[in-house]
């Protein structure tokens, strides 16, 4: 075996320059599905962070699914729209849920003296919101039910907002104004990061009711978030609430249900979706180069074996038996792939540290891929090193050492 | 030294070579080629024997055959008691592709007249070669195959590539790699053919050297005085013996 290896290393090292463009062809597939794999590691990884802000516990209830077909999603445009009061219809009965709270949600514009931010998100709640999302104030107090209740023209703002607005500057007890109306900045939340490219923090929750008054109620679609008095009773929590909700609107019993219950979960499972999908794109991409790359080698070593029929009678007048032959063709078509292979993730591995180091895109090569990288490799090199050493072992001894 | 040490070493009386009714045809399509029309022949250990005849009389077609390079398209071949092939109308037996092999590795040695080393292949690599299909281990390869370099007087060449050395020596170097296995035969194709007269002396002095060492040697030439070096040279015409004189002496 090793006395083969020899051989394969030095027939590639007397031509060096063409074995390094038959690696090519490999090294740029497995390149190619290094980085893209990487890239989808790297999301993976961010990804599983980012959507633990959700909570796996919490239900959101809304006129639509999440992720739907484009269809389905004009269908519901047409369901009618989830009132304020349906947050109180399911306070009242659910059982196996702690915490309700509407979020209503549109785009506006803070303003603060001389300065103002578009593009703020604007959230009507009620004051258990901070306990489904899990938030932190870290200055003054959350929105409280009295807030809801009294209708206050009061608001808690995001870290990012405080940062833009007062630079530093207590917040607490300022007035700002929300799309022209005057509010009262009673609490500052804990910093949040972003999640799927976009700053959480750049945010200003206010009492639902207010909202409403103030910002118009007419059209408005509202969803519910429903947190589950504990992580294993979310199933539970989810059956009740559906029941609860198809009473709440009337439904008779085979009728479709006009809402949807959404969760955590149903993002992981667009994601995994969305993920799948690049990893086809991935593996279609990388098994075509690795086939051409294949064919590369293969196209190589019939003309290698050519070239040599005079070397292979040789071997074959001095005893060389079928096998020697062919495995010296099989290892040498191996070891090309598996230089290719090395060549191919190296590059990859280093373009994944540039993208982790460079840009907001997250990258990682586990090393084992390595191994089944080379494990791949080595079958490639075995099926299109295959036919051309078996060419090679099957030559006759006396034809090949009259050819020249 | 360590020249080969043939099975039955010795004027033996058995054949280790008998060929009975040997034919080779070349099947071109529209017309055949009889390179050899029924050969007998019987050879025993220790022979010295050279192979004479015109250009395309069928000399390298019955040196491969005996080589086991290559299969008669009819008539029977026994190597040592062993039966290489008999064909016979459509009833062949014959040895498989890795028994021949077998064969080539252990129990002869060629030397062509082209030398066919290996190129951008040491000396000493190249005389390794049928050592490593042999299965010997790395360290003896090395020790065996200095031992036969030096035999022909190219220690010091041991690690030049052919294309660094003249014809002689490559043709030294192809004796070193053809012996170097102790085989029981050696079989020279006109191993002088390349060569001037000098060389060609050389050349014949390392085979004088091999016979008195109990080998066998069956070498084909186109030289009535590199023949002389035989002690029996069998005459082929038009791929049937048509001699077969015994008792020249050596020189
Ligand atoms: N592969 C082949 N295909 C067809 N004919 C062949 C083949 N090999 C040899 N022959 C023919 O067989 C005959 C004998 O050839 P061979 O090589 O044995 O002659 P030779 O006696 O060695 O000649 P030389 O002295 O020139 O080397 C020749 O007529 C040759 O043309
Ligand atoms: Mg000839």
């Amino acid at each position: 075996m090793i006395e083969t290896l020899r051989i394969a290393g030095s027939a590639l090292w007397a031509h060096k320059f063409r074995a390094f463009l038959t690696t090519l062809g490999i090294a740029i597939g497995i390149f190619t599905i290094g980085v893209v794999m990487a890239i989808i590691e790297g999301l993976n990884t961010s990804f599983a962070d980012q959507i633990s802000h959700l909570g796996s516990d919490v239900l959101y209830v809304d006129k639509r699914a999440w992720f739907q077909g484009r269809d389905a999603w004009i269908n519901a445009r047409q369901r009618k729209n989830i009132g304020l009061d349906a947050v109180e219809y399911i306070s009242a009965r659910a059982q196996y849920v702690s915490h309700v709270s509407p979020r209503i949600f549109q785009r506006g514009q803070l303003k603060f003296r001389e300065k103002s931010l578009d593009g703020i998100a604007l959230m009507g709640v009620h004051a258990d919101m901070a306990i489904i999302q899990g938030q932190e104030v870290v200055e003054g107090r959350f929105l409280s039910s009295l807030d809801t209740d009294h209708r206050r023209p009061v608001t808690v703002i995001g870290e990012a907002v405080r940062e833009s607005l007062f630079e530093g500057q207590d917040a607490v007890g300022k007035r700002l104004t929300i799309n022209g109306r005057k509010f009262l900045v009673i609490g500052v939340l804990e910093k949040q990061g972003t999640m799927l490219g976009r700053n959480l923090d750049n945010v200003a929750y206010v009492p639902a009711e207010t909202f409403l008054k103030m910002f118009g109620r007419r059209w408005r679609n509202i969803t519910i978030a429903v947190k589950a008095s504990s992580p294993e009773l979310v199933n539970d929590a989810k059956d009740e609430l559906e029941g609860i909700m198809r009473r709440y609107r009337k439904l008779r019993p085979g009728q479709e249900n006009d809402f949807a219950i959404n969760q955590q979960s149903s993002l992981q499972e667009f994601y995994d979706k969305a993920t799948g999908m690049l990893w086809m794109v991935a593996i279609g991409i990388g098994s075509i180069s690795l086939i051409v790359g294949g064919v590369g080698v293969m196209n190589i070593m019939l003309v290698t074996v050519t070239e040599r029929t005079f070397e292979i009678g040789i071997r074959k007048s001095l005893g060389a038996r079928r096998s020697a032959i062919l495995w010296q063709f099989l290892v040498e078509s191996m070891v090309v792939s598996a230089l290719g292979v090395l060549v191919g993730f190296v590059a990859a591995s280093g373009t994944a540290i540039f993208i982790q180091n460079n840009t907001p895109l997250a990258a990682r090569i586990p090393p084992t891929w390595l191994g089944l990288g080379i494990g791949v490799v080595v079958i490639v090199g075995l099926i299109f090193g295959l036919w051309p050493a078996t060419k090679a072992a099957r030559l006759d001894p006396i034809e090949a050492l009259r050819y020249e | 030294m360590s020249a080969g040490q043939p099975a039955s070493a010795g004027n033996g009386q058995d054949p280790i070579i008998i060929l009975t009714g040997v034919t080779k045809v070349y099947d071109m399509g529209k017309e055949q080629i009889h390179a050899l029309r029924g050969i007998d022949l019987k050879i025993s250990a220790n022979e010295y024997i050279s192979i004479m005849g015109p250009s395309g009389s069928g000399k390298s077609t019955l040196m491969n055959v005996i080589g086991c390079l290559d299969t008669p398209t009819a008539g029977r071949y026994e190597f040592e008691g062993e039966l290489v092939c008999d064909v016979d109308g459509d009833k062949i037996t014959r040895m498989d592709d890795d028994d021949l092999a077998g064969i080539r590795n252990r129990k002869i040695g060629f030397v062509f007249q082209t030398f066919n080393l290996l190129a951008r292949t040491s000396a000493l690599r190249n005389v390794e070669l049928p050592l490593v299909y042999a299965g010997v281990s790395r360290k003896e390869r090395s020790v065996r195959a200095r031992e036969a370099l030096e035999i022909v007087g190219l220690a010091d060449r041991a690690d030049h590539a052919p294309s660094e050395l003249s014809g002689g020596q490559r043709q030294r170097v192809a004796i070193a790699r053809a012996l170097v296995t102790k085989p029981s035969i050696i079989l020279a194709d006109e191993p002088t053919g390349n060569l001037d007269s000098t060389t060609s002396r050389e050349i014949m002095s390392f085979m004088d050297e091999l016979h008195s060492q109990g080998n066998t040697i069956i070498l084909v030439t186109h030289e009535a005085d590199i023949a002389k070096h035989a002690h029996r040279v069998i005459h082929i015409l038009d791929g049937q013996v048509a001699s077969d004189e015994r008792g020249a002496a050596a020189a």
